[in-house]
Parts: C-alpha cells; sequence; structure tokens
C-alpha cells in the first residue's frame, strides 16, 4: 500500500493481484483455443485471450502513470469523485443503443420482407433476434444502468466511488460480456433460452462483473456521509441483488465439457419453463424497472428542482413492487402444462402489482408539482415524465394481459411484442434519453449542445412509438381473432399462413415505427457528441463539480 | 414509534437493507418454483416418452442454435382452436426431457409441439431449402446450408454424458453407442436398426434429407421434428386419469 509520506511508488494489492489474474485467464485462454470443439468457440477463447493481455498491459501502464498516492477521497472538503467509468458507460449506451435499435430496425424488416434474412446462418432472424434484445436490453439498458448507479450513488451518498480498479473492471468488463454474448448469437453461440441466451463461459465472466459491481455499489453506501442511504439506492440494490439471484438461478447449465461452447441447463421441461419466466419477467421488473425507477427517482425531482412528491409512497411502492413482481413469472405460461395452481398464483400477483407500479408512476408525475410549466420549456424533463406516463400505462396493460382469458387470445401474438415495445421505448428508452440528457453536461462540464434537437428527437421518436405501438396492437388482436376464428359450418377459418400474410401491411408500419425511433437516437448521439466536443463552462450554473478523472 | 420511523432502520444500515431486500424477492420465487420439484401431479403418469436419440438430440441442440423457438411455440392450450389446429394439446410429461425446454413465447410461425409425421421428409427438406417453395406466403428464412453442413458428431456421446448426469435416463450402452447409432439412424435400410430401436423404442431410422451418402444437419434436424409430438399415444391416454 502506498502511504502519503514516502514517495515510493509500489503496486497496490489489486494492481499486481488483478493483473497476475489476468495473466493466468489469458493462458487458460490459448490453451482453450487449442483445444476447442469448434472454430466458434476458438475464436471467443482468442478474445478472451486479447482481452486479458490488453488488461495486464493497461494495469501495468496505470500503474506507471499514477502518482504515487491513491487518489485523495476528498478536495478540499468536498468529495472528489470517480466519474472517469460513468463517462465510458454513458458513452458506451449511446453506442450500444443505437446499435441494438438499428438490429432491432433489420429484423423488423426481416418479418416483412424475408429476403432481408439473405441465405446466410448469421443474419438469419433466428440469430439477429437474441442479438437485438439483448443489444437494447443488457447492452444499452445495462450500461445506462450501470452509468447512472455509479453517479447517483456517489452523488446521493457525498462520497467517492469505492475501488481503483474495482469500477474500471465492472464497467469494461460489462462490455466485454456484451461483445461475447454478441458475437455468439451471430455464430451461433446460445443456451436457447430467452433473454439469457449466452452460454455457460459468458455467464461465469458475468458473475464475476456483477459480484465486483455490486461490492463497489454497497461499498460506496457504506461509505457514505449522509446519514439516509437516497431512495434511489434502494431501488439499484434490489435491482443488483435481485439479477444477480435470477442469473444464477436460471443459468445453472452443466457445459459439455472446458473446450466445448455447448452446454445444458440444470433445469429441464416444466420446471426449467418456470424457472425461465421467473427469470425472464424479473429480468423486466429488476433490470427494465427496478433499476430505471431509480433514474425516476433521482433525474426527475433533479431536473425538476423539486423534492420527490410523497417520502411515504416511496417507502409503499418500493416494498411492494419488489416483492409482488416476483411471483409474476408464470403469467407468460398461461394455459399451458404448468399445474393450475402456479398460474393462478402468477395472474393474481400480476393484477396486484398494478397498484404500486401505479403508486410509483403517481410519486415520479406528481414531482412536478409547482414545476409543471418546465414541460413547456425543457423538452429533457418532457422525456421523462413522457416516460413515466408510458410507465403507467405498460404497466396498467401488463396485468390486463395477464388475466388467462385475456392472455389466451393475446399470447403467442403481436400484441405482446407492442406490449414489451411500449415499455421498452417509452419508459426505458425515454427515461435514459432524458438520464443521458441530464447526465453529459453534468460530467464534462459542458452546456448542452441543443435544446432543439432534443426537441426533435423527442417528437421523432415519439411518432415512431405511437406508430409501432398501435401496429402491433392491432396485429396482434388480429392475429389472436384469425386463429380462434370459425366458418358457419364449423371449420377452422384461416389456415396458418394466411394469418401471417395478414401482418404484412402491420410489420412495415411497424418498421417505420421503428426507423423514426432510431433517427430520434441518431440525434441524440450527435447532440452529445457536439456537447462533449464544445468548449468547457468556465462556472457551472448550478452544479459545483469535483475534477473527473 | 409508528412505522414509518422504524423504516428509518433500513435507510441507515446498509446490510440489514440488503437482507431484507433478500429475504422478500426470494418469498414468491420459492412458492413458485420449489413445490414443482416435488408434487407428483406436475408431470402426468404416460408411457412412451423416451430420452432423444442422437441424432434427435443433435438436432434439438441445431434447433435451439438457430434460434427457432423465438418464431415456433411447441406447446400446445387446450383450447379449441389450437387443438384442433395442432393437435391434442401438449403434457408436461412430452417436454420432461428438454434441457432447455422449448415451449417458445411467440408464433410467427406455426406451433411445432406435434409435427412429427405430419410431413414427409421431402416437404421438409424442400421447406427448410426455401419455405417459400412449399408455402408462397412464408416468411421463414432458408436453411438451405443445413443439407450442405455435415453434422458434426465426434463428441455427441458428451452430449449424452453430460444429460445423463442431469438426470437424463441414459444409459452406459446408449451412449457407448452414440456416435454409430448417428449414423445409423440416419441410414436407409441399416442392419443395426433394429438394435437402434431396441435402445429407442419407435425411433424413425432414414436418410431424412434425400441424400444417403452424408449425415448433414438437415438429417438431424428433420429426425428431431419427425419425432416432434409422436411419443405419447392418445388412444390410450386418459385425461381424467390426470387432472390436476
Amino acid at each position: 500500500m502506498a502511504n502519503a509520506l514516502a514517495p515510493q511508488k509500489t503496486m497496490t494489492l489489486g494492481e499486481g493481484g488483478l493483473a497476475l489474474a489476468f495473466a493466468a485467464l489469458a493462458l487458460l485462454s490459448i490453451v482453450i483455443a487449442a483445444k476447442a470443439f469448434t472454430p466458434e468457440y476458438a475464436f471467443h477463447a482468442y478474445l478472451f485471450t486479447a482481452g486479458s493481455i490488453a488488461a495486464v498491459f493497461a494495469i501495468i501502464n496505470r500503474y506507471y502513470d499514477r502518482p504515487a498516492a491513491p487518489a485523495p477521497l476528498t478536495i478540499d472538503g468536498k468529495p472528489n469523485y470517480n466519474f472517469g467509468p460513468v463517462k465510458f458507460a454513458t458513452i458506451a449506451a449511446v453506442f450500444w443503443g443505437i446499435a441494438g435499435f438499428a438490429v432491432g430496425l433489420y429484423i423488423a424488416c426481416e418479418l416483412a420482407y424475408p429476403l432481408l434474412n439473405l441465405d446466410l446462418p448469421w443474419t438469419t432472424f433466428g440469430r439477429l433476434r437474441p442479438l437485438h434484445t439483448s443489444a437494447v436490453i443488457f447492452a444499452f439498458g445495462g450500461n445506462v444502468l450501470i452509468a447512472t448507479s455509479f453517479y447517483v450513488v456517489q452523488r446521493t451518498s457525498r462520497a467517492r466511488m469505492v475501488g481503483d480498479l474495482a469500477p474500471w473492471f465492472v464497467v469494461l468488463g460489462y462490455n466485454f460480456f456484451i461483445v461475447i454474448a454478441g458475437t455468439g448469437y451471430l455464430l451461433g453461440i446460445t443456451q436457447g433460452k430467452e433473454y439469457a441466451e449466452p452460454e455457460w463461459y459468458a455467464d461465469l465472466w458475468l458473475t464475476a462483473v456483477w459480484v465486483t459491481y455490486f461490492l463497489v455499489f454497497l461499498g460506496t453506501i457504506i461509505r457514505r456521509t449522509e446519514p439516509h442511504i437516497y431512495v434511489a439506492n434502494w431501488f439499484y440494490l434490489a435491482f443488483i441483488l435481485t439479477i444477480a439471484v435470477l442469473h444464477l438461478g436460471n443459468n445453472s447449465a452443466v457445459p459439455v465439457s472446458l473446450f466445448s461452447s455447448k452446454s445444458y441447463i440444470v433445469w429441464s421441461g416444466v420446471q426449467d419453463a418456470m424457472v425461465q419466466w421467473w427469470y425472464g419477467h424479473n429480468a423486466v421488473g429488476f433490470f427494465l424497472t427496478a433499476g430505471f425507477l431509480a433514474m425516476m427517482y433521482y433525474f426527475i425531482p433533479k431536473r425538476a428542482e423539486r423534492p420527490v412528491y410523497s417520502y411515504r409512497l416511496s417507502i409503499i411502492h418500493f416494498w411492494a413492487l419488489i416483492f409482488l413482481y416476483i411471483w409474476a413469472g408464470p403469467h407468460h405460461l398461461h394455459y399451458t402444462a404448468l399445474p393450475d395452481w402456479a398460474q393462478t398464483l402468477g395472474m393474481t400477483f400480476s393484477i396486484m402489482l398494478w397498484m404500486p407500479s401505479w403508486g410509483g408512476m403517481i410519486n415520479g408525475i406528481m414531482t412536478l408539482s409547482g414545476a409543471w410549466d418546465k414541460l413547456r420549456t425543457d423538452p429533457v424533463l418532457r422525456m421523462m415524465v413522457v416516460s413515466v406516463a408510458f410507465y403507467g400505462m405498460s404497466t396498467f396493460e401488463g396485468p390486463m394481459m395477464s388475466v388467462k382469458i385475456v392472455n389466451s387470445l393475446s399470447h403467442y401474438t403481436n400484441w405482446t411484442i407492442g406490449h414489451v415495445h411500449s415499455g421498452a421505448l417509452g419508459w426505458v428508452g425515454y427515461i435514459s434519453f432524458g438520464a443521458i440528457y441530464c447526465l453529459v453536461p453534468w460530467l464534462w462540464n459542458r452546456r448542452l449542445y441543443s435544446l432543439k434537437l432534443v426537441n426533435w428527437h423527442f417528437w421523432i421518436s415519439t411518432i415512431g412509438i405511437v406508430l409501432y405501438i398501435t401496429s402491433m396492437w392491432v396485429a396482434g388482436i388480429l392475429q389472436g381473432l384469425m386463429w380462434r376464428a370459425y366458418t358457419t359450418l364449423g371449420f377452422l377459418e384461416y389456415s396458418f399462413v394466411e394469418t401471417v400474410e395478414a401482418m404484412h401491411p402491420f410489420y412495415i408500419i411497424r418498421a417505420l415505427g421503428g426507423l423514426l425511433f432510431l433517427i430520434g437516437a441518431l440525434i441524440m448521439a450527435w447532440n452529445i457528441w457536439k456537447t462533449v466536443t464544445s468548449a468547457e463552462v468556465a462556472e457551472p450554473a448550478s452544479l459545483k463539480l469535483a475534477p473527473a478523472e | 414509534m409508528s412505522l414509518w420511523q422504524r423504516h428509518a432502520i433500513l435507510e441507515k444500515n446498509s446490510i440489514i437493507l440488503v437482507i431484507g431486500i433478500l429475504i422478500v424477492i426470494a418469498i414468491g420465487g420459492l412458492v413458485e418454483i420449489v413445490p414443482l420439484f416435488y408434487l407428483k401431479n406436475t408431470i402426468e403418469k404416460v408411457d412412451g416418452v423416451r430420452p432423444y436419440t442422437p441424432l434427435e438430440l443433435a438436432g434439438r441442440d441445431i434447433y435451439v442454435r438457430e434460434g427457432c423457438y423465438l418464431c415456433h411455440s411447441q406447446m400446445i392450450r387446450p383450447l379449441r382452436d389450437e387443438v384442433e389446429r395442432y393437435g391434442h394439446y401438449s403434457l408436461a410429461v412430452e417436454s420432461m426431457y428438454d434441457h432447455p425446454f422449448q415451449w417458445g413465447s411467440e408464433r410467427q410461425g406455426p406451433d411445432l409441439a406435434r409435427v412429427g409425421r405430419k410431413y414427409s421428409d421431402d416437404w421438409h427438406r424442400d421447406h427448410l431449402r426455401n419455405p417459400r417453395s412449399v408455402v408462397p406466403g412464408s416468411i421463414m428464412p432458408d436453411y438451405g446450408f443445413l443439407e450442405q453442413t455435415d453434422l458434426d458428431y465426434s463428441h455427441i456421446a458428451d452430449n449424452l454424458k453430460t444429460q445423463a448426469l442431469l438426470g437424463v435416463p441414459y444409459t452406459a450402452d446408449m451412449i457407448d453407442h452414440a456416435a454409430a447409432d448417428t449414423v445409423t439412424q440416419a441410414t436407409n435400410d441399416s442392419p443395426d436398426a433394429a438394435d437402434l430401436q431396441k435402445r429407442y423404442p419407435r425411433a424413425q431410422v432414414r436418410d431424412f434429407d434425400g441424400n444417403p451418402s452424408r449425415v448433414t444437419e438437415a438429417d438431424a434436424l428433420i429426425a428431431y421434428l419427425q419425432m416432434l409430438g409422436t411419443q405419447v399415444d392418445f388412444k390410450l391416454y386418459d385425461d381424467k386419469a390426470n387432472i390436476r
């Protein structure tokens, strides 16, 4: 350990240990690459080798460049925040967002025009679809979550983030996981579980990253100089913890060999179905909801310059939401071979879940009390408030679709796709964009390049969302009704392929909606780029920022 | 001290907050998942369901690899139109050896739970090569590359061994013969066919992809598709006996 008295620079235990660990991983990866059963797996092993060697060099380089003493926790009595990893994750989020939206647009076009599958294994819908879902949920959403959680926990704890290399390990390690997962899908490496497609070695890597993430986050909370843990951090904590539990439970698998990318899931059949949707629905509940609610509880009050509407409501919101969400999984399995008692439990709790969801929505929107005029003048705040409105809409739609009789029509149809996207584009997308528009000027100490462009982003993508969800509602209900339509003589009226053909116009409208959403995101990227590359603001208007590194 | 003030304990002690969260999120999952492993009525008692043959398992791995489950369900619900369109509603027992399950969540294409023996091998081969040649309105991608790719079954015994570890009743005999059985099942008039069918009752043995000189990925996938939903004899199945 370096100390302030001795100017002698020594390598910390963390630096040395991590460098050695990566060196060992590089060696192991070379051996695996040499003996891999398939070239695809060998490619991934080489990526691990290259990544590990790069990590060793980065650690050693950093050691020679850094000052002897560790970064001070405070400067002039103010916390010396560590914003480097936050900046990286913010930019990564913008990048992955655009990539994920673009792949989504492409596969939407594939459904309208199957020729676009190009007769190649790597570009079929079946391989690109997980690339889209993982890119938007885990790459875009995940980087937004890591960026905002690392920012919010430092700010609300008034403490520098714990760890020297650990936050960088989380951010870079997580993005490396994304690369492994994404390239794997294209090469046909998948364990065949929706939203949990990455194979065993990617899952193991993610586990290491996630445990570190948890420790950094919790450690920073423990280091706080504020007596209370702020409400946003409760939600972040629940998100990090629950995702860890879900990840371990759902991905329990036995690899065929150390030298094979193939593994088989421990669970089978009906039990696997239940475990999968316990995971799948709570990936929505905790990854896409709890974590983003944390953003709502920090960025909306901050931007509106108003306190959170109700402290008591936030307590009820938090505990009721995390308790009820976990039960809702079986509504993905209505009328299946899952026993009825489990289906009924899932439906009951899904309906109850409506209440805390709307409690949270009210808490978010009513935070604007006394600042409603800002909706007119601040498109960033408007984006976030509309996002909460979308949250309210899809958390009403969800419980309704979990009612068995509704589900008998909606399940397996495009209605579900529409429902997911009103939540994903409207809620998750907009709260993330809002947070990014807030964060970038704060982190880089710049003025946002153009509010007008934010306004354009908002309106173009809103039209896109409306096209997307309305086309999928109509398509889904039409599809469900056609499947169950009978002629007067008592025969099924439509063959399956007729119901496929009926979807064509809606698939085109949906693709158009996706295109508008993508254009909106490109406008954002331009705006962010111009902001970051503009001149630093001499004196920040509202926030006094500690120097970032 | 009111309840609201008591909550301050959680707000001021991060470890207590962590424990509180873990308890609250554990309950629902435990109640819904754990009983499925010990309640005897979770999986029906039916004869005829056997583990996949090595070729079928290889086909299933291709089905998983290509993400077929993202458009095709394998779960027929007990609704009038579904039973008429696809056949008897799916039983839990029919997927008891599925690691992972492939019930799916979407029907961009039709359900496949009972597609076995519904179409000829030639139809499947043509359909995989170019779906629109047999179903003009189809939006399915072309999978012509499957019949041009030799099936890699060099490690198929390892796959069976792993599944055996997870509780699928593969015997040592089955594992020893795994690679040979793969070739046998994809061969017309194989002398070892009877032997294979002793290990895997009612296994369909023939060249599936119309190219007897090679064992391709299309052989494996079609073998898998042709057995889907054919194991339970519904003439003998008594659904009253399995009311749950």
